[in-house]
């Protein structure tokens, strides 16, 4: 293990790397860039294709195509490209095609500040696809955490087989650290088929934990995979028993491993009355307010969330119980703070302690939220 | 009435998928006879090692009738996708369906990019001068003139020409041909899949449902005759003045057939350049 | 040269154009909206109607191939 000063951006493309990742297609867009360019540069290098497509949407095809040709895949964007990019997550989701989609967030809507932090993506991540999909969304809030966020990413997206979204902020993907990285990591290799073409085998008939074994693409299975409404056998089906059970398997292979895959993290809330939580680039200076009003005898402590997708409702719940109040703070005019109220149940007072105006979060800023909601004036 | 009897093509059909969807009298049952007529001939392609790629229309429902690994994409993307798996797997032969819309309306950017990254995939795109699969709107190439639902009046745009197109942004061959020239329309395609570059074929359907009914043109079969009766062979067209070029008259054939380096064989040799390893 | 027609029923469609193409008068729609054959002693095993079948529903074998 060697110490490197690293950027965001750089970690997320080693760590996809080192996941396995051999196909990268992108579209430069700040302040994501970087990614594709480290792609560019190293794929290469390992055998792996970078592509640099014509538009956005392009760049998501490629890798759908190149994730079922089995090659573990990756595409890195911003707002307006992740915009853009909608339609085709929801193809991911629905013909179970793992790949890894960067959103590197800055301000919105539209071009909006493209330089400038923000995670005003966060329900979008959600539901920004048409239809009832699921979602696994994950927000770093560290260079090298990054790199392993990446490589969870990877690994995830394998395993259930679904598009799972690395959910950075600017804060993070231009932060630059020193890491130390590991010197190998651990790969949840490509799902193979566990029966032959002459035992029966049906492309999206789901294993035991719901995921189905879908061959790739020249491997002699002669499958069919289309984004419309399919049965086990891969093609489309009319029918609302199939419908309904397709929609609630992509739905379950999820929710039934529950706490396995949120990853929540506490900071001095052992005999916490106030919390703070907060997620990716703004927990660090959450983090900061937390210690110094600590050093002020107040007891604050803070809840990050890595997973974002699914939400956290277990974490909320048990902070909820034990704390007078939670402060939300999120680079937004209010996203994740409903989410958290809706967890709460009513056990405690949330308040949203937003910001939305190109800048980071300064420490005295969340102070203050939770200042005042300790005088009980922030019952917004 | 039921002989047993069956073609040798036919194998490469998913036969439990058929009768296909296809209105009767639809062009692109024969344009997919056609391919697979194609397939067979070519001597090292087989259902292990081809794959089929659509986009969305009426055209693109042909991968789910046809015996290979196939991909029903979305609307437009069908050659983003067909990069992705072409460079993850470059042994694989990549035959890309799509039609009129798919092809030059919503995916008109990728058409013109994978033209000119030149990668070695085969495009079969099913002209039917009209959005089939939505009721009949036009598209992009509808003649001037001619009917459609979002059209009532004609429409007064000029049509777009792909095979202009396709050679102006680097595909490597581009050819056209008829559902009434069954047998040339799957010669073009065999020289196509032979190409290793991106070959671009026009086949010229009739959708007696939707265009042939708005624009007044017959039956099925009167669609193929209008096809028999105005499409000219690339060396007798070559041959026509300007004043013989009128009309309905177009051309069919092989309008190029060349070479230029192939998108995925540039990156391997750029692999070894800067001593990666090829995998 | 004589042809011996091989109807697929389950698959056509009475689209017509085999019978169109034929150049023999040898098909016919019938009252069911699918190909029948109304003269198959003058069937000359052109193929014109298997080629251009988009259904796959009509097939032509040579007598005494």
């Amino acid at each position: 293990m060697k110490a490197r000063l690293m950027q965001g951006n750089e970690a997320c493309a080693e760590g996809a790397i080192a996941a396995g990742v051999r196909f990268f297609a992108g579209y430069p867009i700040t302040p994501s860039t970087e990614i594709a360019e480290t792609m560019a540069r190293m794929l290469p290098l390992c055998g792996g294709k970078f592509l640099q497509m014509e538009d956005e949407i392009a760049s998501m095809g490629a890798i759908l195509g190149a994730s079922l040709a089995g090659v573990k895949s990756m595409d890195a964007t911003s707002g307006p490209g992740f915009s853009l990019k909608q339609e085709l997550i929801g193809y991911g989701a629905v013909a179970e095609i793992p790949c890894v989609l960067v959103n590197v967030q800055r301000v919105g809507p539209s071009t909006g500040q493209p330089t400038a932090p923000s995670q005003g993506d966060v329900m979008q991540v959600r539901w920004g696809t048409h239809g009832d999909h699921p979602i696994i969304a994950l927000s770093p809030w560290s260079v090298r955490e990054t790199y392993d966020a990446t490589v969870m990413a990877v690994n995830y997206s394998e395993r259930f087989r679904t598009p799972v979204i690395l959910l950075m902020d600017e804060i993070v993907g231009h932060l630059r650290e020193r890491v130390e990285l590991p010197d190998s990591v651990e790969i949840y290799p490509r799902r193979q088929p566990k029966k032959t073409r002459a035992e029966g085998y049906q492309p999206y008939e789901p294993d035991e934990d719901l995921v189905p074994n879908i061959a790739d693409f020249g491997k002699g299975y002669h499958i069919h995979v289309t984004g419309l409404i399919h049965d086990e056998t891969g093609f489309p089906v009319g029918s609302p028993e199939v419908t309904e059970k397709s929609i609630r398997r992509l739905h379950e292979k999820i929710a039934r491993v529950g706490e396995e895959i949120i990853h929540t993290y506490e900071y001095c809330m052992e005999d916490a009355e106030y919390a703070v939580v907060a997620f990716g680039g703004t927990a660090r200076t959450a983090y900061e307010t937390v210690r110094r009003m600590r050093e002020q005898g107040k007891k604050v402590g803070m809840l990050r969330l890595m997973t974002i997708w699914p939400f956290a409702d277990a974490a909320i719940k048990r902070v909820a119980k034990k704390v007078k109040g939670i402060v939300v703070a999120e680079l937004n005019y209010g996203q994740i703070v409903h989410e958290v109220r809706r967890a709460a149940e009513g056990r405690c007072e949330v308040a949203l302690c937003g910001k939305y105006n190109m800048k980071a979060f300064e420490p005295e800023e969340i102070e203050e939220a939770v200042k005042a909601m300790m005088e009980g004036g922030a019952n917004k | 009435m039921s002989e047993e009897i069956k073609r040798s093509y036919e194998k490469y059909f998913r036969e439990h998928r058929l009768p296909h969807l296809w209105c009767p009298g639809c062009g692109n049952g024969i344009a997919m006879k056609a391919i697979v007529m194609a397939i067979e001939k070519h001597p090292e392609l087989n259902k292990d090692n081809t794959v089929i790629i659509s986009g969305i229309g009426c055209s693109s429902r042909a991968s789910g009738y046809m015996d290979f690994d196939t991909l029903h994409t979305a609307h437009g993307r069908a050659l983003p996708f067909a990069t992705g798996i072409k460079l993850a797997r470059p042994d694989l032969k990549v035959i890309v369906i799509t039609g009129d819309g798919d092809c030059t309306a919503i995916g008109g950017n990728h058409f013109i990019h994978t033209c000119r990254r030149n990668h070695d995939l085969t495009v079969i795109l099913f002209n039917n001068n009209i959005y089939g699969m939505t009721g009949g709107q036009t598209s992009p190439m509808t003649p001037k003139g001619k009917k459609a639902t979002t059209t009532p009046y004609g429409a007064i745009a000029q049509p777009l020409d792909p095979s202009a197109l396709a050679k102006a942004a680097g595909a490597t061959f581009v050819g056209r041909s008829t559902a009434y020239h069954v047998q040339h329309l799957a010669s073009v395609i065999e020289q196509g899949l032979n190409n290793h570059g991106f070959a671009f074929v026009e086949a010229i359907v009739q959708c007696p449902t939707s265009y042939g009914r708005k624009n007044k043109l017959g039956s099925p079969a009167d669609m193929m005759k209008w096809m028999r009766d105005n499409a000219v062979m690339k060396a007798a067209w070559d041959k026509m003045s300007d004043e013989e070029k009128t009309g309905e008259k177009f051309p069919i054939g092989v309008f190029l057939d060349t070479r230029a380096e192939e998108y995925g064989d540039m990156y391997s040799k750029l692999i070894d350049r800067i001593g990666g390893k090829n995998q | 040269m004589k042809g011996r027609i091989i109807l697929k029923s389950e698959r056509c469609k009475g689209c017509g154009i085999c019978a169109a193409f034929c150049p023999k008068g040898v098909l016919a729609i019938d009252t069911l909206g699918k190909i029948e054959i109304i003269k198959g002693d003058e069937c000359i095993a052109c193929g014109q109607c298997e080629l251009r079948c988009p259904d796959y529903a009509i097939f032509v074998e040579k007598e005494g191939a």
